[in-house]
């Protein structure tokens, strides 16, 4: 356990969780949430630059990208060029080449649109980015993402924002089983167990947002699940005893008086 | 003092002929540090912003990292 890192585009990472920069009151509580979840890596948006209001707090003065491994997203996304174009600047920006894709489809429920999100992920493979695809939890289309080039899947465990949990494990569990790549969960966790239940699937990692960031107390539901995510990666290298139907008493049944 | 109509980010500014990308973030006060600029469309490397002079018409995009997740 002492070494059990996990990495992506050859970078190696301790931590297995991935925090959002979004939906905090602050930036310093931002910081604060992302120090106490351990992360190591937190993703951020692109946006315009506010020239009519430069006294607004930059993201880069609170969540330093000297701290945090930056991973540029594109949230909003609902077009593949969109989509390209967002982390064409990002990598300019930023000077790195992690990204995570996510090409929407539908406001009301955030789905990713996953014939757009294939045909953007060969093309920034083909531009050398190194792309985290945020997918549906179709195993199928996590196959082609990884043929295409991709440098972690994504399956959404629930809609974005939603907590719902992990809504179909089975198909969680068949991309991880099938994939040569990291499987990280994103979306959908709602509280610690969520996370928990991820790991235990045998997943690499997981990204949150939501569920910290909407918690009452941000810096307290960080540090849970933190450890959520290390129960849930301990039980799975451990290996779960199997169920019964039945009870099986624990103590011996030799000596009774 | 010949004047070149921009848009950037949108909005409608003013500058002075012959300022290039890295004159427009100078004026416009802005810190150039952890943003990228975008020229009608095009990426424009921070290595090649003193090599785009700035004309009437163009559309510029300048964006930085805010806090996002999804």
């Amino acid at each position: 356990m002492e070494n059990d890192t996990w990495s992506v585009a050859g970078k190696v990472f301790n931590s297995r969780l991935i925090i959002g920069t979004g939906k905090y009151k602050t930036y310093e509580e931002n910081a604060a949430a992302a120090r106490a979840s351990g992360a190591e890596i937190v993703t951020v948006a692109v946006r315009r630059v506010n020239l009519t209001d430069k006294s607004q707090p930059l993201l880069t003065d609170f969540v330093s990208p000297k701290e945090f491994t930056y991973l540029p997203n594109t949230a909003g996304c609902f077009t593949a060029d969109d989509a390209l174009r967002t982390l064409r600047l990002a990598r300019e920006a930023g000077g790195w080449s992690l990204v995570k894709l996510e090409v929407l489809s539908d406001q009301k429920t955030l789905y990713p649109d996953m014939e757009e999100t294939l045909k953007a992920t060969k093309v920034l493979v083909a531009e050398g980015f190194d792309v985290m695809v945020y997918a549906s939890d179709d195993p199928v289309y996590a196959r082609k993402l990884e043929d295409a080039g991709a440098a972690a899947i994504m399956p959404l465990g629930g809609l974005i924002g939603s907590g719902l949990g992990i809504q179909n494990r089975i198909n969680i569990r068949l991309i991880v089983e099938q994939a040569r790549v990291p499987v990280l969960v994103d979306a959908g966790v709602g509280t610690a167990s969520d996370a928990t239940i991820a790991m235990e699937l045998g997943c690499d990692g997981v990204l949150m947002n939501t569920a910290i960031a909407e918690a009452k107390n941000t810096v307290l539901m960080a540090s849970a699940m933190k450890h959520a995510v290390i129960a849930g990666r301990k039980a799975y290298l451990a290996g779960r005893m199997g169920l019964k139907r039945y009870a099986d008493p624990s103590s011996p049944l030799a000596g009774l008086i | 003092m010949s004047k070149e109509k921009i848009v950037i980010n949108g909005e409608e500014h003013v500058i002075a002929s012959g300022k290039n990308l890295d004159d427009l973030l100078d004026i416009l006060e802005l810190e150039k540090r952890s943003i990228a600029i975008e020229l009608n469309q095009n990426l424009i490397p921070k290595s090649e912003w003193v090599n785009h002079i700035v004309k009437s018409g163009d559309k510029i995009e300048i964006v930085q990292f805010v806090g996002g997740g999804f």
